[in-house]
């Protein structure tokens, strides 16, 4: 068995999404900015689950480094079986409308980067005819609100991008899968982010992501109502929802 | 910096409910940034909230919540030692390792506490007349402290503030890891004898004949009982089962089923438990056990009410107290039990779940709980005022017993009463004027009892 590459291993939905496949016997490289935070998780990883772990500095900016990054990884876990793609920024909206700077920096992490780096693992599973594929997009891709719509394009550009890789890799028997999370309970929206009933913790949405793997599904909400809600706000008439106030 | 919620918390007992401004660090730095913040003016630790009172509230102040501080750090196979963040629970060190033949020293009878939380109320298990408290298999921990330093303290290294955070319900500081010592296990089974006592004279003959006998010995004890049966128990006690004593069909000894998790939905009308639901429970539940030794699970011995998920609802939505006394020795214990129990039953308190167990000596901890003697355990749902100046005068029968009341299970003592059961807490006051000499680390407990 190979192991499983995580990108943005430090983020609260990546931590306990590791830990079921840890839990699972899965071992992992881990891949973030914060090494010292890795270096602990990799200790914590290996008491628990008795896995093998690797950490491996990764900097999503940097796209000159993500072939040799990339590389490293392959050489250093010997065999990929998956890529899970965890990462991600959300810059204040109005901030992003006056700077256009916030805006590239959001647009360069949450879309630019996983092109770059998606397009070389794209290629590596292809090759193996086997293996997976997850990004973790948003709910916020699936409509545009003023609200919030510099981050939602980003990750509605993601949303897309996952979905011609699928159509792609299809044939090569590589499984790809979008990961929609509502709102999750994490370091981002502690504090931030008025607590609502439908806040669900990081663990539900680990619990979904690994379901989601195990039976190849394409799309996951997470939790599974926000299907429903943004169902019925992408079908409300244009005309309507310009008047709103999401 | 200062990420925060502010919103109505609480312990297990439900009781008091207060309103304090809660932060929820993921990294040991960040509780220093945040201290370092002084967005508040008092802070205290809240780990999972299995304490019953105020012990880790801090009306209108700052509450740090290390449950995302739960990382283990390193382990030692040979020795058994463990280090890991205050945050890491029981539950998760049982789950870890007694598949790998490793147990925890002292378990409380809910695994949903974490290390810190542990070591801060000195806890204590069914195995404490033999092995002590918590605190004896922690090796050391670092705390951090008012001056925003990272202090190690062990029995060797800071002796007084090892002893002092140790039972200290958090006013030293915020521990930030510990490293405690885990016990080998054959198996995950028990062999448990259980034997019926009449009276309390018979339960107290049966610990005094053959508790040392027992690793694990604690008895349930009927409190609405009267006259010749006052005080009748079923006593549970056992040691862990070896390989041998297996049946052949458990193919592997250390697996244990994680029991099925039923849930209270809701808070129960307070109604629900009276004097006539407790006698009819306790009638049946006495009843129902012979005197026999059997394999029970670990789970089943240790930890029988986490299978049921928020079982505090079942008192109430005014929540409920335990008050937990122990009676020394040496000062005619059966007469303050005898007092206390003829007490209770007088009252019709109802209270379905009461423990009664042998206790070993003291240690050095300041405001540490136990001593050498017998504890009592009882649930008391809220249900009016009344039951407050009640618990006064079952503190005047444990005091006049040179008894104490545990803190991790208060939320009414009185200071003077308080002072009167817990001697040394000159020395926590004098040692926090050292420490801490503007009260960083103060908690509605600590200010209510007036160490703070």
């Amino acid at each position: 068995m190979g192991a499983i590459l995580v990108l943005g291993a430090t983020s609260d939905i990546a931590k306990a999404t590791i830990h079921k496949l840890a839990a699972k016997g899965r071992d992992l490289v881990l891949a973030g900015r914060r090494m010292d935070e890795m270096e602990k998780m990799k200790r914590d990883l290996e008491i628990r689950y008795q896995v093998t772990i690797w950490i491996e500095p990764f900097d999503a900016l940097d796209f000159d480094w993500h072939e040799t990054f990339f590389t490293r990884c392959v050489e250093k876990a010997g065999k990929l079986d998956g890529l899970l793609l965890m990462y991600g920024t959300m810059a204040d909206q109005k901030e992003a409308e006056q700077d256009f700077s916030v805006a590239k920096q959001m647009i360069d992490v949450n879309y630019s980067s996983a092109v770059s780096i998606l397009n070389l693992a794209a290629d590596y599973f292809e090759k193996r005819k086997a293996g997976f594929i997850c990004g973790v997009s948003s709910v916020a891709g699936d409509k545009g609100r003023k609200s919030n719509y510099i981050y939602g394009s980003t990750k509605s550009a993601l949303t897309t991008y996952l979905e011609g890789l699928r159509n792609r890799l299809h044939a090569s028997n590589v499984h790809v899968m979008t990961i929609k999370p509502g709102i999750i309970d994490t370091k981002m929206t502690y504090g931030v982010v008025e607590p609502t009933p439908l806040m669900a913790p990081p663990e539900t949405a680990a619990n979904d992501i690994v379901k989601g793997l195990d039976r190849k599904k394409e799309t996951v909400y997470t939790p599974w109502f926000w299907l429903f809600i943004m169902l019925i706000i992408k079908h409300l008439p244009e005309k309507w929802f310009k008047r709103t106030d999401l | 910096m200062g990420s925060y919620i502010t919103k109505e918390i609480y312990a297990w007992g439900k009781y008091p409910k207060e309103t304090c401004h809660v932060y929820r660090p993921e990294q040991p730095e960040e509780v220093k940034s945040i201290l370092g913040s002084r967005e508040q003016e008092h802070w205290i630790a809240y780990g999972l909230g299995r304490s019953y009172g105020d012990a880790p509230l801090n009306r209108g102040h700052g509450v740090i919540q290390t449950e995302r501080l739960n990382h283990m750090l390193e382990f030692d196979a040979d020795t058994g030692l463990l280090t890991c963040e205050a945050g890491v629970s029981l539950d998760e060190i049982i789950e870890v390792f007694l598949p790998r033949g490793y147990f925890l020293p002292v378990t409380p009878g809910t695994k949903y506490v974490t290390v810190g939380g542990a070591i801060a109320n000195d806890i204590h298990g069914k195995n404490h007349h033999v092995d002590g408290c918590f605190s004896e298999f922690v090796h050391s921990f670092t705390l951090l402290t008012a001056s925003g330093d990272v202090i190690r303290c062990s029995r060797e290294e800071n002796r007084d503030l090892f002893y002092a955070t140790v039972g200290g319900i958090g006013l030293t500081g915020v521990i930030l890891t510990a490293t405690i010592q885990l016990i080998r296990v054959e198996t995950a089974y028990m062999n448990v004898t259980y034997e019926k006592a009449r009276n309390l004279d018979e339960a107290l003959e049966l610990f005094i004949q053959n508790d040392r006998n027992y690793k694990y010995s604690v008895a349930w004890i009927d409190c609405l009982a009267k006259g010749d049966s006052l005080g009748r128990s079923v006593l549970m006690r056992g040691n862990h089962a070896q390989k041998a004593d297996l049946p052949h069909m458990i193919k592997d000894p250390l697996s244990f089923k994680q029991k099925q998790k039923w849930a209270v939905p809701f808070d129960f009308p307070s109604f629900t438990l009276n004097s006539y639901s407790v006698k009819a429970f306790n009638q049946v539940y006495y009843s129902s056990y012979q005197n026999s030794t059997k394999l029970v699970d670990m789970t089943s011995f240790f930890h029988p009410l986490d299978s049921i998920r928020d079982w505090n609802r079942l008192y109430g939505g005014n929540g409920f107290v335990q008050y937990q006394a122990v009676f020394p020795e040496d000062q005619r214990p059966e007469e303050g039990l005898r007092t206390l129990l003829t007490r209770l039953s007088d009252a019709r308190v109802s209270s379905f779940l009461a423990v009664l167990k042998s206790s070993g000596p003291a240690n050095e901890g300041l405001l540490s709980f136990p001593m050498k003697g017998y504890t009592l355990a009882l649930d008391i749902p809220i249900k009016g005022p009344a039951l407050f100046r009640f618990l006064r005068e079952l503190d005047e029968i444990v005091l006049a017993h040179g008894g104490r009341v545990y803190l991790a299970k208060d939320s009414t003592l009185e200071p003077e009463v308080f002072q009167r059961m817990y001697p040394r807490w000159r020395d926590m006051v004098n040692l926090k004027k050292d420490i801490d000499p503007h009260g960083v680390f103060s908690s509605s407990m600590s200010r209510r009892l007036g160490l703070t």
